[in-house]
C-alpha cells in the first residue's frame, strides 16, 4: 500500500528537476546503507553475545575441570570436592522426567494430528498446550510442591521428575503435531485400504514416518530440561551427599550451581563454573544433535 | 486374499484390532484431556494455595508495597512492579536488536550464512537461564558498576526526569540489569518468530516493490512490516511473556529489595524471583507461603493473558 505511494510521491520530483531526482536518490539510498549496517551491527552484537557467554564458561570452567569433579560428591568448601552427585542427579530426572513427559506428550500430539484435528477439544488442548509450553518454569514447580511434595511428606527426587515431565510434555506435543501433520494422507489412505485399523496406521505408518520429527522434539526437551532450575528448587531441592533414592531430596547440576555461585568460598565458586560448563555443553550439544537429525532427513 | 482371510489368525487378530482402535483412540482424547486437567489443577492449586493470603488482605494484597514477614504483613505491588518493569524495559532492548537480526537473516543475508547465524541465534535460546544468571553476576554487573552506570548516571545528571531515573549509586545489580539479561534471553525468541513471519511474506510483493525501484528497507517498511504488522506484535508478546516469568537469571542480578523507587539502578524484585528467594525461608503453612503461592498466581494470570494474545496473533500467519 505504501510501497506504492512512496513510488508515486517519488515519481513527480524526478520528472520535473534531475538534481532534486539525484538528491532524493542519494538520500533513499543513504538512508537504506544506514539501516542496512545497523542490522548487521545488531546481529554481530547478538553472535557476541552468544560467544560471551561461552568463552566466559570455557575461560572460567575449564580452569576446575579435572578428574576428581566426576568421581567426588560435593564437599564442604576447601575439601576437593565434585560434582558427581549433582551429575548422577540430574541424569536420573531428566531421565524419569523424560520417559514420564514424552508418552503422554506423543499421544496429546497424536490426538490433535490424528483424531482431534480442529475440534473443539482439540482446540483448546493446543492452545492450553501452547500457553504451558512458555508458562513459567517457576510455577510449575510451586504447583508440584503443592500437589506432590506438600501433601506426601517432603522433597523428593521423584517429585523434581514429575515437574520437569511437565515441562517435557507441551514440547513433545508441539513436534508430534507438526511432523504427523507433515504426512502425506495418500500413506495413510494406502495402509487403510490394506485393511489395517486406523491406530495399526498410525503406529506403524506415521511413527516410522515422522520417527526423526518426534526424535527432534524428545532431544529439545531433554535439552530443555536438563537445565531447568526453577521447578527443582521447590520439588527435589538439592542435596549435598549422595543420594539416588528417589523419595528423598535430590541433588542435580543447575541447583548445585545455584548454591555454589552465590557462596562466599571460592572454589565452591570455581566447582559452579564447572558444572555450568558441563551443562551448557551438554544443552548446546543435544540441541545441535537434534538439528542434525531434523536435517538428515530433509 | 482369500487364503489370508480364512487364516484363523485373522479373526482373534481382527477381534484385537476392533478393540484396539477404541483404547487408542480413549488413550490419546485422555491425554489430551490430561493436559487440560493439569492446567485446570496447576491454576487452582496457586489459587487455593494463596487463599490464606487473598483473605487477610483482600485486595489490598495486590496495591500494598508491604512485605514484613517479621509483621506477618506482605504484598504483591513491589515484586509486580518489578515484573512488569522489567519485563518491559528488556523489550525496549530485545526488539530493535532482533528487528535488526530477523532483517538481516531475510533480506541481506547472503543465503550461505543465514543457516549458520540463524542456528547461533537461536542455541541463544537453548542456554540455562542459570548461565545467564552467572554470566550476568560474574560479567555483567562489574561492567555495568565500574563503566556503563556512572557513565549515565554523570550523563543525565542535572536533567529533570531523567536524572532520577538514572541516579546512584553505581552498584551494578537492579532493574537495569535485569532487564539487560532478560533482553539478551528474550532476543533470540523474537529473532527466530520475526524472521518465520518475515519469510511468510508471497516473495511477489517484495519483487514488485524491488521492481518499481524500491530499495532494501524501503520493501521492509512498506512491504513486509505492513503484511505482518499482527505477527510481528505476536511474537514480542511472545517474548514478554518468557521475559515475566524468568526466574534464575533476574534472581542473581536484580539486588533483592523491597521497595518502589523510579531509580532504574536501583534493587527491587520480581515475582519469579522473591518466590525462588524467600520460599526457603517460607515454612508449610504459614502465611509467607501462602503470599508466595498467591503471587505466584498473579504471575500465572498475567503470563497466561499474555502468552493467549500472542498465540491469537501468531497463529493464523504461521500456520495457514
Amino acid at each position: 500500500m505504501s510501497a506504492s505511494t512512496t513510488a508515486a510521491g517519488a515519481h513527480p520530483g524526478p520528472a520535473r528537476d534531475q538534481g532534486v531526482a539525484r538528491a532524493l536518490g542519494r538520500r533513499r539510498l543513504r538512508s537504506n546503507r544506514i539501516i542496512e549496517a545497523l542490522c548487521i551491527v545488531a546481529t554481530v552484537l547478538g553472535l557476541l553475545l552468544l560467544a560471551s557467554i561461552l568463552v566466559t564458561l570455557i575461560w572460567r570452567g575449564a580452569a576446575g575441570l579435572s578428574l576428581t569433579v566426576f568421581t567426588n560428591n560435593t564437599k564442604p568448601p576447601g575439601s576437593h570436592g565434585g560434582l558427581l552427585n549433582a551429575i548422577v542427579g540430574t541424569l536420573i530426572q531428566t531421565g524419569i522426567g523424560t520417559l514420564i513427559g514424552t508418552p503422554i506428550g506423543l499421544m496429546v500430539g497424536t490426538y490433535l494430528a490424528e483424531y482431534g484435528h480442529r475440534s473443539w477439544l482439540a482446540d483448546t488442548v493446543r492452545f492450553v498446550s501452547d500457553v504451558l509450553l512458555s508458562a513459567p518454569s517457576i510455577l510449575i514447580g510451586l504447583f508440584v510442591y503443592e500437589l506432590v511434595v506438600d501433601p506426601f511428606g517432603g522433597f523428593s527426587g521423584i517429585a523434581g521428575s514429575l515437574a520437569l515431565a511437565v515441562l517435557v510434555i507441551p514440547i513433545v506435543v508441539r513436534t508430534t503435531e507438526d511432523m504427523l501433520q507433515l504426512i502425506p494422507s495418500e500413506l495413510r489412505e494406502a495402509a487403510v485400504a490394506l485393511g489395517a485399523p486406523k491406530w495399526t496406521v498410525i503406529v506403524r505408518i506415521c511413527y516410522r514416518a515422522a520417527k526423526d520429527g518426534i526424535l527432534t522434539g524428545i532431544l529439545l526437551a531433554v535439552a530443555r530440561i536438563a537445565g531447568e532450575t526453577a521447578p527443582l528448587l521447590f520439588t527435589s531441592l538439592g542435596n549435598l551427599n549422595w543420594s539416588i533414592s528417589l523419595s528423598q531430596p535430590m541433588a542435580s547440576l543447575p541447583v548445585t550451581i545455584y548454591q555454589y555461585a552465590g557462596s562466599a568460598f571460592n572454589d565452591w565458586v570455581q566447582l559452579a563454573w564447572v558444572g555450568a560448563l558441563l551443562i551448557t555443553v551438554g544443552v548446546l550439544a543435544l540441541n545441535i544433535a537434534a538439528r542434525l537429525v531434523l536435517r538428515a532427513r530433509s | 486374499m482369500q487364503q489370508a482371510i480364512a487364516l484363523p489368525a485373522s479373526r482373534s487378530g481382527r477381534r484385537n484390532s476392533r478393540l484396539g482402535d477404541p483404547i487408542f483412540a480413549g488413550l490419546a482424547r485422555g491425554s489430551g484431556i490430561l493436559v487440560l486437567l493439569l492446567l485446570g489443577s496447576l491454576i487452582l492449586s496457586l489459587f487455593i494455595g494463596g487463599l490464606p493470603a487473598f483473605r487477610r488482605f483482600g485486595f489490598n494484597f495486590l496495591f500494598s508495597t508491604e512485605w514484613d514477614p517479621v509483621h506477618q504483613v506482605f504484598g504483591a505491588a513491589v515484586s509486580v512492579y518489578g515484573t512488569l518493569i522489567t519485563s518491559v524495559l528488556a523489550l525496549v532492548f530485545a526488539v530493535p536488536l532482533a528487528f535488526g537480526i530477523a532483517f538481516y537473516l531475510t533480506e541481506l543475508a547472503p543465503s550461505w550464512l543465514r543457516r549458520p547465524v540463524g542456528t547461533a541465534i537461536e542455541l541463544l535460546a537453548a542456554i540455562p537461564s542459570i548461565i545467564y544468571g552467572m554470566w550476568g553476576f560474574f560479567v555483567i554487573v562489574p561492567i555495568m558498576s565500574q563503566y556503563i552506570e556512572p557513565t549515565l548516571i554523570n550523563l543525565f545528571d542535572g536533567i529533570p526526569v531523567l536524572q532520577d531515573l538514572f541516579a546512584g549509586p553505581p552498584f551494578g545489580t537492579g532493574i537495569f540489569t535485569a532487564a539487560m539479561i532478560l533482553a539478551v534471553m528474550v532476543l533470540p525468541f523474537i529473532a527466530a518468530t520475526m524472521r518465520d513471519v518475515f519469510n511468510t511474506v508471497p516473495p511477489v510483493f517484495k519483487e514488485s516493490a524491488y521492481g518499481v525501484g524500491c530499495t532494501t528497507w524501503e520493501v521492509m517498511r512498506s512491504i513486509v512490516l505492513p503484511y505482518t504488522r499482527v505477527s510481528v506484535v505476536g511474537g514480542i508478546m511472545l517474548g514478554l511473556g518468557r521475559a515475566l516469568g524468568e526466574t534464575m537469571a533476574v534472581t542473581f542480578v536484580i539486588g533483592n529489595a523491597d521497595r518502589i523507587s523510579p531509580n532504574l539502578f536501583s534493587s527491587s524484585n520480581t515475582i519469579a524471583s522473591i518466590v525462588a528467594l524467600e520460599f526457603p525461608e517460607s515454612p508449610t503453612g504459614s502465611l509467607k507461603l501462602a503470599s508466595l503461592l498467591a503471587l505466584g498466581f498473579i504471575l500465572f494470570v498475567i503470563s497466561f493473558i499474555v502468552l493467549a494474545i500472542s498465540r491469537m496473533l501468531l497463529r493464523p500467519k504461521l500456520k495457514a
